[in-house]
């Protein structure tokens, strides 16, 4: 926890009430302005209390499988030409980083006597991850899941409901991650009193992306020792995919302040930059309002916001937290974007040279440095990759719009339909 | 009459001195914007004053509404799909000038943040506009906006809720101008009904920082709830129930239908 709101002028985190340079704030209904501020209290005062930190770090090490490995992977680095370091997110409880976030949070939501938590969710593991806490809490859980990601995720969606959450799906917009956003807010807007809007990424109106970026930075505490232990010296580059960007943000924050470490965030290109059927946020997007805070989102020029599109549930939205849009403006993190069909041959890759079926979107940052991680990084970089997330949701989307020959299994899963 | 009479915020608070002067409550009528088809809307806009509106809310539709429920987003939708633009919308609302009411805009801050306050500003006076109203705007984070829209002589309505502090509500005293626009209940537009008790105390605590008028908006649907509303506020604002009027079923028959819930709606701020 090395930033707070209360250093101004830090590099990192937040400076005036809730801003990371020109981006953050808090644009929300004033219906949510006590809520923000209770979890704002309770947020400064948790981090004072070594009886919260004790909590949480037994949770992460008892419940959750922390610290997750550093692994070195071979074949990927002899496929890549660049050293790959994959930091195995993947096997923390769940299947995802996402439980780090959202342990803290339930903590948050105790310390606050609420009974009740909402959550949005794109591929379904945020949600997943917080259905787990609710149980493990014992509290009410609603999750917002877009209509059309209902259809794609469809083993988290059962995960959460045998965890005894009620998955709402969304049948407005896009169908899609924003949309579920949008039904979630309605929902804490109406349930303020005894609800807790339980954020998965680092977006948001403030404090959100503060809180969600601490309770993340674990990615990266643990990294930074575990490469210096493992492979000595530092890094040439960290690397991670970036949808809301919780994952990237965990991964980046130790480094931030190491001179000579680059930062490269992966967003979703879908069909293509330029295409119209992207969800590249910071690459295609431009200074906007969404979700409560200001950052960099798809929007048209009348600030209509424009559908995103990934074969990646989890990356398929038009915005980005707002601390990304500040390490893009500043130039000390650098965004680069995956094709939908970079994607999936890092995917596939990654299955086939290292033994580990990796999430889609951590696929894009796979896909990416296979693609150009040697040109744009040099012969031998030295890389830390996080494998953000496992790939089990995955596998019916990558058989249907990947096309993948699998054989018997693919006969078979005919046959039983 | 002069021009500050009929734009900003004095037409504005002359709306409301006219309807205290009748011994009642202002009615506050929202429309989206060309919603179901230009025309209509058109037609729509001219039923709600002809039936006694003293004050219009036009909406300029955002893809994001989170302020709002299903009816106003499906509004909202129905024109985005249309492929009308928001300077189509204040085409639109320039077309309006005929009308003896003062019309404001009710849009989401990335509307306004998207275009740039400056140009929003000047775009929403120059459309003959008296006010802008923006829900997921903050008092905190107003001052840029207000700042522009002080300077083009717009009235600027934020609103409070039952949890805003004290503090919170002095703050939003502060900026705004027209009138302080109270929510009836936590939650969306057009869901559920008025919380009563609770928005009364609502008004109460607001009228310790401002002498400018209160109006309540939210969960007020017809004659009895704005009857209810009407007896401890100054203003009555109904939207989602007239754009169930206004878009369900025959377009033609539309601004008939606009008329009589408006006429009703009428009924009930006077029935205090």
């Amino acid at each position: 926890m090395s930033v707070t709101d209360d250093q101004p002028g830090a590099t990192t985190g937040p400076t005036r009430e809730g801003y990371f340079g020109d981006f953050g704030g808090s644009f929300v209904p004033e219906a949510l302005s006590g809520a923000l501020a209770q979890l704002a209290e309770a947020w400064r005062t948790a981090q004072k209390d070594a009886a919260f930190t004790e909590q949480l770090d037994r949770l992460r090490r008892d419940y959750g499988g922390r610290p997750t490995p550093l692994y070195r992977a071979e074949r990927l680095s002899e496929a890549a030409g660049v050293e790959v370091w994959i930091k195995r997110e993947d096997l923390a409880h769940t299947g995802s980083h996402k439980l780090n976030n959202v342990v803290g949070q339930a903590l948050l939501t105790a310390r606050m006597g609420k009974p009740r938590v909402i959550a949005e969710t794109g591929a379904g593991q945020h949600g997943v991850a917080t259905a787990t806490a609710a149980a493990l809490f014992g509290l009410r859980c609603r999750v917002y899941m877009g209509a059309e990601d209902v259809r794609r995720q469809r083993l988290n969606v059962v995960r959460m409901q045998l965890l005894g959450t009620e998955v709402v799906p969304v049948d407005s917009g896009t169908r899609t991650l924003k949309d579920a956003i949008n039904e979630a807010l309605r929902d804490w807007v109406t349930n303020v009193d005894d609800t807790h809007y339980l954020i998965g990424s680092t977006m948001g109106p403030h404090p959100f992306p503060t809180i969600v970026r601490e309770l993340q930075s674990v990615i990266s505490v643990e990294s930074t020792q575990q490469f210096d232990f493992q492979a000595g010296g530092l890094p040439d580059a960290v690397i991670a995919c970036v949808g809301g960007g919780s994952n990237a943000i965990g991964s980046f924050a130790e480094w931030i302040d190491v001179d000579g470490v680059r930062l490269i965030g992966v967003e979703a290109a879908g069909e293509g930059v330029g295409t119209g059927r992207s969800a590249a946020t910071i690459t295609e997007g431009r200074e906007a309002v969404l979700h409560g805070s200001r950052s960099i989102v798809l929007v048209d020029d009348d600030g209509q916001v424009q559908p995103a599109h990934s074969v990646s549930a989890g990356l398929d939205y038009p915005g980005v937290g707002p601390e990304h849009a500040a390490l893009a403006r500043s130039g000390r993190a650098t965004y680069v974007a995956a094709t939908d069909a970079e994607a999936l041959e890092g995917f596939r890759r990654t299955c086939e040279l290292e033994g580990i079926i990796p999430a889609l979107e951590p696929a894009h940052a796979v896909g990416w440095l296979l693609a150009h991680g040697r040109a744009a990084l040099g012969d031998g970089a030295r890389v830390v990759l996080t494998m953000s997330g496992r790939g089990d949701k995955d596998v019916d989307e990558v058989l249907e719009v990947g096309g993948f020959d699998v054989g018997v299994a693919k006969a078979f899963g005919e046959d039983a339909r | 009459m002069t021009a500050a009479d009929v734009q900003g915020p004095a037409a504005i608070q002359a709306a409301f001195d006219r309807a205290a002067a009748q011994d009642r409550a202002a009615l506050v009528i929202y429309l989206t914007a060309t919603y179901p088809d230009p025309a209509t809307s058109h037609a729509c806009m001219e039923a709600a004053v002809d039936a006694g509106a003293d004050i219009l809310e036009v909406g300029i539709p955002f893809s994001d509404p989170m302020m709002d429920g299903p009816t106003i987003q499906a509004a909202n939708q129905h024109v985005l799909d249309a492929g009308r633009t928001v300077s189509d919308q204040l085409g639109f609302v320039a077309d309006l000038r005929h009308l003896d009411v003062p019309t404001l805009a009710m849009t989401y801050v990335t509307i306004a943040d998207t275009r740039g306050y400056a140009r929003f500003a000047d775009e929403c006076a120059d459309a003959g506009l008296s006010g802008v109203i923006l829900p997921d705007l903050p008092a905190p984070e107003a001052g840029p906006w207000v700042a522009e829209a002080r300077r083009r002589g717009l009235a600027t309505v934020f609103l409070a809720s039952s949890v805003s502090t004290d503090e919170r509500l002095a703050a939003i005293a502060q900026v705004s101008t027209g009138w302080v626009y109270a929510a009836g209940l936590l939650g969306v537009t057009g869901v559920q009904s008025v919380a009563g008790e609770v928005t009364a105390e609502l008004v109460t605590r607001i009228r310790a920082h401002t002498d400018l008028p209160i109006a309540v908006g939210i969960g007020v649907k017809d004659r009895d709830s704005a009857a209810e509303v009407a007896r401890f506020a100054d203003g009555v604002i109904v939207g989602s129930a007239v754009i169930r009027a206004a878009g369900d079923g025959d377009p033609d028959g539309a601004p008939d239908r606009v008329h009589a819930l408006v006429g009703e709606l009428r009924a009930g701020v006077a029935g205090r």
